[in-house]
């Protein structure tokens, strides 16, 4: 934990995107935009509380490793979470042990509660030679619709297994694909619970004069754009 | 949802809750008035390092945010 905290000093230089170039030299790359019309505090919440929920069955464990408010007055926090590791068919036969154990994912963020921003960084801790994962995202809210949040998400997904890089690159794609649809999912049913269990007058967003609770809505507003990184 | 170990998933819902609570009440309406939970935080903790060292589970001196150097060892 000593190493979490002198690291937190630096919490303010958010890495740049391109540090994560320097080593996923081959991959594939993902990015969305999603609006969420729902407003960015009560994302913010739902984001905390969003295991279990039923699109999240191959989530299997949840835990936090790590909390600290900075003296900027940001949050921190880590997050462990197992999922199960679920591979297609020819791949289970080619790896047979490393469906015998769960995938370890870290998920690492910042609450800014001046500028209304969430980043967070996830990324798996095992199986990396087989797959590595890194998702980043960026929760900010709409300035110009208050009542609604941005959601940028980004992941680069490589393989270092020679002679099977490429096809490995391609599940690994198509998995995140589908997994973030699911997340999408989840976080709108967790923003759905949190917005009826709340009161209408205490839903606490100051620009709305509406006593009902807003159903939350996911828009894409661009297409996802699966680029080969070489 | 379980804690990763199946002792702590009792403290873990009890830390969750006092920090659900504070995150929204406290912390996104600017009140700086202290953490509520540090004491709920240490018992769930001491818990779950437990059961992450018995578990062999990879976490020390990962950096913040991400590594940043070389490729993470599978």
């Amino acid at each position: 934990m000593s190493t979490l905290k002198q690291m937190s000093a630096n919490a303010k230089t958010y890495p740049l995107l391109r540090d994560f170039c320097l080593y996923v030299d081959m991959g594939r790359y993902f990015h969305s935009e999603i609006d969420i019309k729902s407003p960015w505090h009560q994302v913010l919440a739902a984001f905390w509380r969003r295991y279990p929920n039923p699109y999240s069955t191959h989530v299997l464990t949840e835990d936090v490793l790590y909390r600290e408010v900075t003296p900027s007055n940001h949050l921190l926090s880590r997050r462990l979470l197992t999922k199960t590791n679920r591979l297609p068919g020819w791949a289970e036969h080619v790896f047979p042990r490393h469906m015998a154990r769960a995938v370890y994912v870290l998920e690492d963020s910042i609450v800014d509660p001046h500028a209304h921003t969430l980043i967070t960084k996830t990324w798996n801790l095992n199986h990396n030679k087989l797959m590595t994962v890194v998702e980043r995202c960026l929760f900010e809210e709409d300035r110009s619709r208050p009542s609604w949040t941005k959601l940028s998400r980004e992941a680069w997904i490589s393989s270092a297994i020679y002679g099977l890089a490429r096809p490995i690159q391609e599940f690994g794609l198509s998995r995140f694909k589908t997994n973030q649809a699911k997340a999408m999912k989840g976080l709108e049913y967790t923003l759905s619970k949190i917005q009826t269990e709340t009161p209408p007058h205490l839903l606490g967003d100051e620009s709305s004069e509406k006593h009902k609770p807003l159903p939350p809505q996911a828009t894409p507003t661009a297409t996802q754009k699966p680029e080969q990184f070489i | 949802m379980n804690s990763v170990g199946e002792a702590c998933t009792e403290l873990k819902r009890e830390y969750d809750q006092c920090f659900n609570s504070w995150f929204s009440e406290k912390f996104l309406k600017g009140d700086r008035s202290g953490d509520p939970c540090t004491e709920t935080f240490k018992k769930y903790q001491r818990c779950v390092q437990k059961a992450i060292k018995e578990k062999d589970i990879p976490i020390d001196g990962v950096e913040f945010m991400g590594p940043i150097k070389d490729k993470p060892e599978s």
